[in-house]
């Protein structure tokens, strides 16, 4: 089990992507000026109920789990969310449907400074839905109490920026609890939420409307590809796509800057999805085919998951390689 | 803000921050608005993270306190009832009083932390209660008294300075500044009656109590209150219009200050990528040229170096 349980069961997954963005004709050419795809307009975007019951790994709770999986997309419903709409949804779900289940952190009661709670505590009443007093490392042990005890807890850190006064917390005692007590106890009933990375604009994706869950460890194929693999995750799929888009179809001004030759390349987008356990076998089996690796994220390069990933890479695919492994990170 | 204003650091030193600018001196346009510093005004960066500066601020009298040209000379360090709640509190509090230090810990209980009351912050009788605890001189002030709030800091500064130890002082406030939300992202009548908020701005507000105390004295009246709201007004319009149009700070500082002395290779070859990537796109892409022109020397601090 993993410490902590950032999965879908209680947080429905950042809605994304389908294998659609290269077979569809609605790539709109870009405007005079240039512009390409933005969050807004991206085209990986699961805007339809089809492509939303399609994301790979999907699997509602209501199903036979060891049955095969099932790619039928007949009987159930999606509807249009954002980001944060998904999240309270998912959070509902969990309310509903487990009673030990309570959400809590700063400023949740009336909502929360990203409305990921809003009328939560209205519909499940201020025992289950409540602000904590300001202390994150207060709101990680409290969390881990709650697990302990076989409970769901679902605490919210305002801003991942002010997840440092709970690491003690998650780092010393959450990760460490099953092993140091000899898998006596557990945490896997704790889910911490929080939000991170560059603020894009409001994704509006479909999504699920039942109790579903995406898998951890897996990653996604957004765009297959078999000159390169991008592997990525989280708002800079977005940049990525952006690029590509650039690449292979450059606006007038940087048409000189783009060789005709790499503009039809194919490039394979991945969306890793989770960063631990992350997803070994997806990727090396995409390098294997490609060849080459540019690993984005925005966290700082050095010690950064783009250097485990690239570490893992050239040792199982060293002689696959046609070139060094190469990162686009933010600057230190 | 008071303090610095009172040390004479300026509006326009304010605004450049706020705005970020090429003449913030605060922290390059590094950080959010309102995170002001300044060493010749003997106050320290505001950091984002709540109450990380309250320990730090022990260490600090602590300091001074060896420091033979500032024996006369306590830490203070604010924050509000809420950041109170974060263990640097506690640790903080409990160094400056064990160790101990001369730090003067002014708490702005203002009945909210964002959404949050304060009913919802603590069960005890507010951060007052605590000095008791930790063992250290303790006043709890009507924060909207001036008067009250100057003499009990000044006793405070006094026993500080006496007892080389730390005193603790809550100031009994409501958020009412301005609009009195906590900021744009926050529409604060979806926890505050509209009306409370209204009857508090207009009975229980220091500045219209002071007004109010200096007119009974005589001292004051409409017209200078006018007068001085004007002046005021203007003189921050002024400042406002004047920061907004500067440009903000070359873009090579992106990669200054990061360390202190002599640059590790990661830095040097960073910020070679962004020179490099400026070279080729910097004045075809139109994007990017509209960016740059933001920038005091429009990116060519990095082309010529
Ligand atoms: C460690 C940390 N957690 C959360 C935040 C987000 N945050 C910024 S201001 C604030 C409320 C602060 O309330 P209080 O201390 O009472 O100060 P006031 O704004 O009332 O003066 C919160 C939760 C933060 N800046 N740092
Ligand atoms: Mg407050």
């Amino acid at each position: 089990m993993h410490t902590t349980k950032f999965s879908a069961r209680a947080v429905k997954r950042l809605p994304s992507v389908v294998r659609r963005w290269n077979s569809t004709s609605a790539v709109e050419a870009p405007p005079a000026g240039g512009h390409a795809p933005s969050i807004a307009t991206s085209q990986i975007l699961r805007t339809t109920r089809e492509s939303a019951l399609k994301t790979p790994g999907l699997a509602f709770a209501d199903e036979d789990s060891s049955g095969p999986s099932r790619t039928i997309v007949g009987g159930r419903e999606t509807r249009k969310m954002n980001t944060y709409q998904a999240v309270r949804d998912a959070m509902s779900i969990a309310l509903q449907k487990d009673e030990t289940a309570v959400v809590f952190g700063e400023d949740v009661a009336f909502g929360g400074v990203f409305r990921c709670t809003m009328g939560l505590s209205e519909e499940f009443g201020r025992e289950r839905v409540f602000n904590t007093p300001l202390t994150e490392q207060g709101i990680a042990g409290f969390g881990i109490g709650m697990a302990l005890m076989g409970h769901t807890a679902i605490a919210e850190i305002q801003f991942a920026d002010y997840i440092y006064p709970a690491f003690d917390q998650l780092v010393n005692e959450a990760a460490k609890v099953r092993y140091r007590s000899g898998g006596s106890y557990n945490v896997g009933g704790l889910t911490i939420r929080t939000p991170t990375m560059s603020v894009g604009h409001a994704k509006v994706e479909q999504v699920p409307i039942d109790d579903f869950e995406l898998p951890l460890g897996k990653a996604e194929v957004l765009v297959p590809g078999s000159d390169l693999t991008l592997l990525t995750w989280g708002t800079p799929v977005y940049h990525c796509e952006t690029a590509l888009h650039m690449l292979s179809s450059p606006s007038p001004a940087l048409e000189k800057l783009v060789p005709e030759s790499l503009r039809s390349v194919k490039i394979e987008l991945i969306d890793l999805r989770s960063i631990l356990p992350w997803d070994v076998e997806t990727i090396t089996e995409s390098v294997k085919r490609t060849g080459r690796l540019v690993i984005v994220h925005e966290a700082g390069m050095t010690a950064g998951v783009g250097a485990e990933i690239s570490a893992e890479v050239q040792k199982r695919c060293f002689l696959k390689l046609n070139a060094p492994v190469k990162r686009v990170t933010g600057w230190e | 803000m008071g303090v610095l204003l009172w040390r004479e650091f300026g509006l326009d030193n304010v605004m450049n921050q706020c705005f970020g600018n090429e003449f913030d001196t605060s922290g390059k346009g590094r950080q959010m608005p309102v995170h002001f510093g300044s060493p010749a005004h003997h106050f320290h960066t505001i950091s984002s993270p709540l109450a990380t500066q309250i320990p730090q601020a022990a260490g600090v009298g602590y300091a001074l306190k060896r420091t033979p040209a500032r024996q006369h000379s306590i830490a203070a360090c604010y924050f509000g009832e809420g950041a109170a709640s974060e263990g640097d509190f506690h640790a903080g509090l409990l160094l400056a009083s064990t160790i101990p230090s001369p730090t003067l810990y002014i708490a702005r209980n203002n009945g909210f932390a964002i959404s949050t009351p304060s009913t919802e912050q603590f069960y005890g009788d507010g951060i007052a209660s605590r000095g008791p605890g930790y063992g250290i001189d303790t006043i709890r002030v009507d924060g909207n008294d001036v008067l009250a709030v100057l003499a009990a800091v000044r006793e405070g500064r006094r026993r500080c300075l006496e007892q080389g130890r730390a005193v603790l002082l809550e100031a009994m406030s409501y958020r009412q500044v301005a609009v009195g939300h906590h900021s744009t992202s926050d529409d604060s009548f979806a926890y505050r009656a509209r009306s409370e908020v209204e009857d508090r701005k207009r009975i229980d507000n220091p500045i219209s109590r002071f007004r109010l105390f200096m007119e009974s004295q005589g001292w004051w009246n409409a017209e200078a209150e006018e007068e001085l709201k004007t002046r005021l007004k203007a003189d921050v319009m002024t400042a406002f219009k004047k920061s907004e149009k500067f440009q903000r700070h070359e873009l090579g500082e992106l990669f200054t200050d990061v360390y202190g002395g002599e640059e590790p290779w990661n830095i040097k070859e960073q910020r070679e990528e962004l020179t490099g990537l400026l070279r080729k796109y910097g004045e075809v892409w139109e994007p990017w040229r509209t960016e740059l022109a933001k920038f005091k020397n429009a990116g060519q601090d990095l082309l010529k170096r």
